[in-house]
């Protein structure tokens, strides 16, 4: 069986690895790295569960194969919370009842994340459709919308760039 | 699911690329991979070896020299999608790079790929018939550049030979008063289309068409170029008549099959409809001073 030597940095840490050519980068940070806050839902890049950011990009992990990412800078589930401090869209999440089952959370923020740099003032259409390949089952997208609108004001707030009338946004 | 055993190299340069690939009878190209790799771990395909040419700098370009637009074979859905030049200027690929898949797979797939898969569903081969585009295609013998109406000859076949890769699409600059668009229905966001199409005209400053082009999306088994619905528009003036005239010559061009996706008939309905709709879209444009 050969292996490919891989060097890259996953959540601000360097990792080394020999990997085989055919490794999915999902399988990769679960079953190598054990980072499972990384889901694998449908396997068909449909679900989106497994959206991590390769080099800033939201991809879908289980569509990447882990030698595509050496060199690369990935940032999972795992690394939006910083010294112990949630990220806004966690706090949005978790403020705004952004998940019922929760299969579908870590992949649905890393897509909001990407999205939200972006766009960091969007309309709630521009909202579904940025979220338009990350498939919640429990059918809670409101919610999820509702989670997405509440860390787009806070990162606005946070950059010092909250603009007047924003708040009635989330109520 | 897990993809079957492959060999894997990251050629530094296209010769390099063409080189290896003219090697290996089974070697593929990995660009955006989001069809190979579907595919890959389907086991539809069982390659000796991955060649990705992501590490090939300089392949990524988007800019227009000699009268047309050169998109590089490594240029991403989302950076077309984003690109001021291309959503000013060329709304038919604007339009057609926002219908691809969705956001995440859009960051990786490329438009190279999109045409190379030739698969029949895809959304850009109708909007590259439409446009009259040409493909740059490099082997070990240099390059080449062909018509886009000659690239794809089957379903998932197109007219690259063994050893060769394609490199470039080169879209004709609009001239004044051109304009298009791209009608896709779906099942759900992201799906591949029931039917598609995409269309570019251009108006003369009194009104008539001088040129129309309209490209069919996953109603045959290729697309199609819609040739005699694109002829009807030009030198008139494009009335309801005339949109009604070209919807229905450009159903008669479809070659539906039923599927899962609708019979052959309402298919053949929804690309009457969508050509309506494509053609209304492109004129507004046109007339609204987008080029």
């Amino acid at each position: 069986m050969k292996t490919y030597p891989i060097s890259l940095t996953v959540n601000g840490q360097k990792v080394e690895a020999n990997v085989e050519a055919r490794l999915l980068l999902v399988h990769f940070l679960r079953e190598v790295l054990n980072l499972t806050g990384t889901h694998i839902g449908c396997d068909t890049t449909s679900c989106g569960a497994c959206t991590v950011h390769l080099n800033g990009k939201a991809v879908k992990s289980c569509t990447v194969l882990a030698v595509q990412a050496d060199g690369g800078m990935i940032t999972t589930v795992e690394g939006l919370a910083q010294n112990g401090q949630l990220h806004p869209i966690q706090e949005g999440f978790h403020e705004m009842h952004g998940l019922q089952c929760g299969f579908c959370t870590p992949g649905m923020m890393m897509q909001a994340v990407a999205f939200l740099e972006e766009n960091p003032d969007p309309t709630e259409d521009e909202i579904r459709m940025g979220i338009s390949g990350n498939l919640c089952r429990c059918t809670g997208y409101t919610n999820i919308v509702k989670s997405i609108q509440y860390a787009a004001e806070k990162m606005r707030a946070e950059r010092g760039q909250s603009e007047p009338g924003m708040e009635e946004m989330v109520r | 699911m897990i993809p079957p055993p492959f060999e894997y190299v990251a050629p530094k340069s296209v010769p390099e690329a063409v080189r290896l690939l003219s090697e290996d009878s089974e070697a593929k190209i990995l660009a955006g991979g989001q069809s190979l790799l579907p595919m890959l771990k389907l086991r539809l395909v069982s390659p000796s070896l991955l060649i990705d040419i992501n590490r090939i700098e300089g392949l990524d370009y988007i800019r227009e020299e000699n009268g047309w637009l050169k998109i590089g074979a490594l240029a991403r859905e989302a950076s077309l999608e984003r690109s001021d030049l291309v959503r000013s200027r060329y709304p038919l690929l604007a339009d057609t790079c926002r219908s691809v898949a969705d956001p995440q797979v859009r960051n990786l797939a490329t438009l190279g790929g999109n045409l190379s898969h030739a698969d029949p569903a895809n959304d850009h081969p109708a909007a590259m018939l439409a446009y009259g585009a040409q493909v740059v295609i490099t082997g070990p013998e240099g390059s080449r550049m062909i018509p886009v109406e000659q690239f794809f000859t089957g379903p998932f076949e197109s007219a690259l030979q063994h050893g060769e890769l394609l490199t470039e699409i080169c879209i004709p600059v609009p001239q004044m008063g051109s304009a298009g668009a791209y009608q896709k229905f779906e099942r759900r966001v992201g799906d591949f289309a029931t039917a598609a199409v995409a269309v570019q005209l251009r108006m003369d400053p009194d009104g008539t068409c001088a040129e129309a082009a309209i490209g069919l999306t996953n109603v045959g088994l290729t697309p199609i170029k819609a040739k005699a619905a694109g002829d009807v528009l030009v030198g008139r003036r494009p009335d309801d008549e005339v949109i009604r005239q070209a919807a229905q010559l450009a159903a008669e061009a479809a070659e539906p099959m039923d599927d899962q996706r609708g019979t052959e008939e309402y298919k053949r309905s929804l690309v009457k409809t969508l050509t309506v709709r494509a053609l209304r879209t492109a004129l507004a444009r046109a007339g609204g001073g987008v080029q």
